[in-house]
């Protein structure tokens, strides 16, 4: 179980997430939304505020919301508009920005965090609300009196989605975000890559404190600067601990104290009060009038929806019913990213073993493609030839062991090699045969007498012994013996030994 | 005939059938520009641009090229729509220096029909005001009377035909200031059905209101601007995309059956007896032409101009927000604090308000702050989102009339040209100038003004004709009908240059 | 409106007044709204809001990009720029 839970406090995590849509342009106008370009060379006369220039929605960048918003069960809204948020910042060149207020395109929705296989997660986190919006630009602190701005990332579309406080543990809340993660980009909707900002994360978090006169809560503070999955668990952690500390000392109450704004720093592993503005917020929000409301029927709903196909909670449902998966293997090749699990379907839909191309995807398939720092939609076996190898395993013409040499041998031709080939080749051939496994049962017998001798005297456990035979037996028979049928051949003759 | 004194149509054809050259046209304007340098038309006007494009012009047709429909004709141009490369400024000291990396989409348009693109015109600073003396330029001087004002905000537009500086202009009209100038200056303005043609470029005062329109001397150079103008922007999601009609082969057309509605509350108190005797002869030629006259209601039209004066101020304080100092505009050069409350703000934030006051005029300020306080929290209930109601009921209104009469008739304004500084001391009586004409931007319909006759003190009075939604074709009719049985299109102003 | 509000408002909409800018805007700010108090006269219960110039819905542009301005017209109207960026005065986060 997750450490918080010892504690004498319960963690309270509310989240709010920033996704940059994948469009090929910005959501009003019409320069690209690339990333890491030289500052302001991603500039045109509306994302600059110009004067005179006016925003045109971007249809992508709404259907690409609409999406993530059916895909979380979210109730879309038949009508929707965008408002102006105003307010002073240079990062905001019209200092306003075209969001949404009170008709967001969806309400509601949910979020699963799957189970991890140390107890963590296996909830559902509520939405609160999805809406789009613009992104500002970017402050860069230059030397003494100066700051610059870059506006390549203004106006890039950007989804705001919030979650209800239904997080109760660091982990879960990093599980979360993961699941969001793995979500969208199975929709296409955003790369999530959250060093490169398409990803942000701003968490509010306070504590539910049990004492003797009853649960307390203590001040909601807003960690922002959240820019990796660790660190918002880190975060997370330190918050807790500076929140049950400071509560001891002061005894504040969220009835006695506002929320504040803390952010993170990661090389110091601390959150840090930010300035509060000079100026109360009063975003006098009002109906963007350069821009059209929206009607959503339910036919464009149906469309998007079908577009979607299975979504990562679905698919591991599917895994675990139709391939009899356990909840953490299934979860393992959802998680991995949508190629890891289109290579698994690929695989069985040609072969019955299930268990065993689950076991040898996520061992070996992922450790080589990690290796190679390649994606599995890029590993150099095709799923056609890992379930024909993997069938022959389950036939008993190769052992695991060999199966797994061929495999490698596989990788190795870099994808020119023809399995058939290269079992021919090597001898792959699984020793089934009762005389030459008899023999070499009797060969390490009499090669280790003492193993006999500890047997008797029980001074070591059986099983312990029979599995040092079984390695000699495979290690003479050059790996071709059939296991199963060594280990039966080796209790017959023990127990006939007297063992 | 001198060519300053041609219609549109007239220059255009004799500039393709090389009677004269669009050079000369050009030069023709820009010597009369110089002698009538007094009325301050004109904040930037550069002769060899000018002269530049009729060049071209002329090369074309020396080619046998087709150079357009309005090829050679000189359009002067309000001070707020954006020409690439070219100062535009909205007579605001905040964009004295600010010239845009593009062309608006009626300035594109423009320079494809062949146009020249002649002087930017004077007018209310970010086209606030009814008077063109909020320019950060001083104010333009009508042309009929030059202790008058011209009107405004597009007052600049409007003097430039009625001087013959310029055969035609385009403005920009928000809450009447293309046809309250139009009236007050004899020439004929139109303000276009809101979405008919695009704002890409023109420089926001109000963006639900704003619309761009042309004034010209009469209504077949109005049509012929129009089809020039007119039409869908996909850089403008208000623009809408609905077909453009011949409106020249429309104007001759005399319609079948026309119904003519009077608006009672246009004929109330306050609107001076010489205007409502020109307007009533003017309802009675209607009528001798065979139209059915009625009176028709708009009952909450005395609530327009309160609703207009938070709607257009609270979409205004957010549309000039961006003019901060950070990255176009004017920058103050000393923004260390003023007292000891700005000791508190960050520089950044005192670096804003001081480029602010600086770069903008009072009323510019007054409704920004006007604005800001009627969308602000525990305000925004009572002040913006009733006046949006009101706006729709006020829509109602017109949507109620136009069941029974196919035009709405009236002054376009309550009395003929007032005096130089004559309300600026008195903000409201200033806005209440736009009495007759508010209400049509609120429901996004076409209106035109069109002169109708003189006062005795031979000021221009102004007819205003209003129809429904994209009804501009037939708005033009009903103002050719007028004209052709009327000498007031072709008074001019007594000028001596 | 009072002297106060008129400097709270003011410094949500950046203008920097001074003392006799704040008495004239709070005069002339109350004769405006004094007047614009007569929409309270309407009974405006159950009417829809009418925010937009034009009654239309669902105008969308193809997600499709163009090449970008050149930087040095990006910045050409900065009123402080260095060779990349805007240069504003100091922001610490």
């Amino acid at each position: 179980m997750s450490s918080e839970t010892a504690k004498p406090y319960t963690m309270v995590v509310g989240l709010e997430v920033h996704v940059q849509l994948q469009t090929e342009s910005k959501m009003f106008s019409w320069t690209g939304t690339e990333f890491g370009l030289p500052p302001n060379t991603l500039c045109d006369p509306v994302n600059l505020g110009l004067p005179g220039t006016l925003p045109v929605m971007n249809g992508k960048a709404f259907e690409l919301a609409l999406k993530t918003a059916i895909a979380c069960g979210c109730t879309i809204s038949k009508y929707t508009k965008w408002d102006r948020k105003n307010y002073f910042y240079p990062d905001l060149p019209k200092n306003y920005q075209i969001s949404q207020y009170d008709l967001p395109f969806s309400l509601g929705g949910s979020l699963p965090i799957p189970a991890d296989n140390e107890g963590n997660g296996g909830k559902t986190v509520r939405l609160t609300r999805i809406h789009l919006e613009e992104d500002t630009g970017k402050m860069v602190h230059t030397s003494g009196q100066e700051s610059e701005v870059d506006l390549n990332r203004a106006g890039t579309p950007l989804l705001e989605i919030v979650s209800e406080p239904d997080i109760r543990s660091s982990v879960d809340a990093r599980l979360c975000l993961e699941e969001l993660r793995l979500t969208l980009r199975y929709l296409g909707v955003s790369d999530c890559e959250m060093q490169e900002g398409s990803l942000r994360c701003d968490a509010n978090v306070n504590l539910h404190i049990d004492t003797p006169a009853g649960k307390i809560a203590t001040p909601i503070v807003e960690i922002k600067n959240l820019n990796s999955f660790r660190s918002v668990e880190r975060a997370l952690n330190y918050e807790a601990e500076r929140q049950y500390a400071k509560w001891k000392e002061d005894g504040l109450t969220i009835k006695d104290a506002p929320k504040e704004t803390r952010g993170w720093s990661d090389p110091d592993g601390v959150t840090k009060l930010q300035r509060e503005k000079e100026t109360a917020a009063d975003y006098r929000y009002f109906p963007e009038p350069d821009l059209l409301p929206v009607v959503v029927d339910d036919a464009w709903v149906a469309r998007l929806k079908a577009e979607i196909g299975e979504l990562p909670r679905e698919r591991r449902e599917r895994f675990e019913k139709a391939f009899g998966l356990s909840e953490y293997d299934a979860n393992v090749l959802v998680e991995q990213g949508k190629d890891v699990a289109d290579y698994f379907d690929a695989v069985v839909a040609r072969t019955d073993q299930y268990k065993t191309a689950s076991n040898w995807i996520q061992q070996d398939v992922l450790r080589t493609a990690n290796a190679k720092g390649i994606r599995v939609a890029d590993f150099p076996v095709a799923p056609e030839t890992l379930a024909d190898l993997i069938s022959r395993v389950g036939r008993g013409e190769l052992n695991t062991q060999q199966g797994r040499e061929v495999l490698g041998k596989l990788i190795e031709a870099d994808g020119t090699g023809d399995l058939e080939a290269i079992i021919e080749a090597g001898g792959y051939k699984m020793v089934s045969d009762e005389g030459p496994i008899r023999e070499a049962i009797e060969a390490a017998l009499a090669a280790n007498p003492k193993a006999m001798e500890d047997l008797k005297t029980g001074k070591k456990k059986p099983d312990a012994i029979k599995g040092f035979l079984r390695g000699q037996v495979m290690k003479a028979t050059g790996g071709k013996a059939n296991p199963n049928l060594v280990g039966q051949l080796l209790d017959a003759m023990l127990s006939e030994l007297g063992g | 005939m001198q060519l300053t004194e041609m219609k549109a149509a007239e220059l255009v054809a004799g500039i393709a059938a090389r009677k004269f050259s669009a050079v000369e046209v050009a030069q023709a304007f820009l010597n009369r520009t110089e002698k009538l340098k007094h009325l301050n038309v004109y904040v930037h006007l550069e002769p060899e641009v000018v002269l530049d494009q009729a060049k071209a012009v002329d090369k074309r047709i020396a080619a046998g090229e087709n150079p357009g429909p309005l090829a050679g004709l000189p359009v002067a141009i309000k001070d707020l729509l954006c020409v690439k490369g070219e100062p535009t400024t909205c007579g605001s000291r905040m964009l004295k220096n600010f010239r845009p990396p593009y062309d608006a989409t009626v300035i594109e348009k423009l320079k494809s029909a062949g146009a020249v693109l002649y002087g930017k015109a004077n007018m209310d600073e970010f086209a606030m005001g009814s008077s063109t003396e909020n320019s950060c330029y001083g104010p333009t001087l009508n042309p009929w009377d030059t202790k008058r004002i011209p009107g405004g905000s597009s007052g600049g537009s409007a003097a430039a035909v009625a001087a013959m500086t310029a055969p035609v202009s385009l403005g920009s009209d928000t809450g009447g200031s293309i046809r309250q100038p139009a009236a007050l200056c004899g020439v004929v303005g139109l303000k276009p059905t809101y979405g008919r043609v695009s704002r890409y470029g023109l420089i926001a005062f109000a963006s639900s209101l704003d619309q761009i329109g042309p004034f010209t001397w009469d209504v077949p150079d109005m049509a012929l601007i129009m089809e020039a103008i007119s039409g869908g922007d996909s850089r403008d999601a208000t623009c809408v995309p609905d077909p453009v009609p011949n409106y020249l082969a429309e104007i001759e057309k005399k319609p079948e059956k026309l119904r003519i509605g009077i608006v009672r509350e246009f004929f109330g108190e306050g609107l001076d007896p010489e205007v409502e005797k020109s307007v009533r002869d003017a309802i009675a030629l209607y009528e001798k032409l065979g139209a059915e006259i009625k009176e028709v209601s708009l009952p909450h039209s005395k609530y327009g101009i309160a609703a207009y004066y938070i709607v257009a101020p609270a979409e205004c304080s957010s549309n000039l927000a961006r003019y901060d100092g950070t990255l176009f505009g004017h920058r103050s050069a000393d923004y260390s604090p003023a007292n000891d409350d700005e000791k508190k703000l960050p520089a950044l934030v005192r670096m804003m308000m001081a480029s602010r006051a600086e770069g903008f005029g009072a009323e510019v300020k007054r409704r920004i702050m006007l604005g800001t306080y009627a969308l602000s929290a525990g305000y925004a209930d009572q002040y913006y989102n009733k006046a949006l109601k009101v706006r729709r009921l006020i829509r109602n209104d017109f949507e109620t009339a136009f069941k029974e009469v196919d035009v709405l008739i009236g002054p376009t304004t309550p009395t003929p040209a007032f005096a130089l500084g004559e309300k600026s001391a008195d903000p409201l009586a200033m806005y209440l100038s736009d009495i007759y004409t508010i209400t049509t931007n609120l429901a996004g319909l076409p209106g035109l003004s069109m002169p109708c006759g003189l006062s005795s003190g031979g000021l221009p009075i102004g007819l205003q004709l209003v129809g429904p939604a994209l009804s501009e074709a037939k708005l033009l009719q009903v103002a050719r009908m007028f004209e052709r049985e009327t000498p007031w299109h072709t008074k001019r102003p007594n000028l001596t240059v | 409106m009072t002297k106060d509000e008129v400097a709270k408002v003011a410094l949500l909409a950046r203008l920097r007044l001074n003392d006799d800018d704040k008495g004239r805007y709070a005069q002339q700010l109350t004769s405006i709204l004094d007047f614009i108090a007569q929409l309270g006269e309407l009974d405006t219960e159950g009417v829809e809001p009418l925010a937009h110039g034009v009654d239309r819905t669902n105008v969308f542009r193809e997600d499709k990009a163009r090449p970008a301005l050149d930087r040095e017209d990006a910045l050409a109207n900065a009123p402080r720029r260095s060779a990349e960026g805007f240069l504003v005065p100091a922001v610490l986060d």
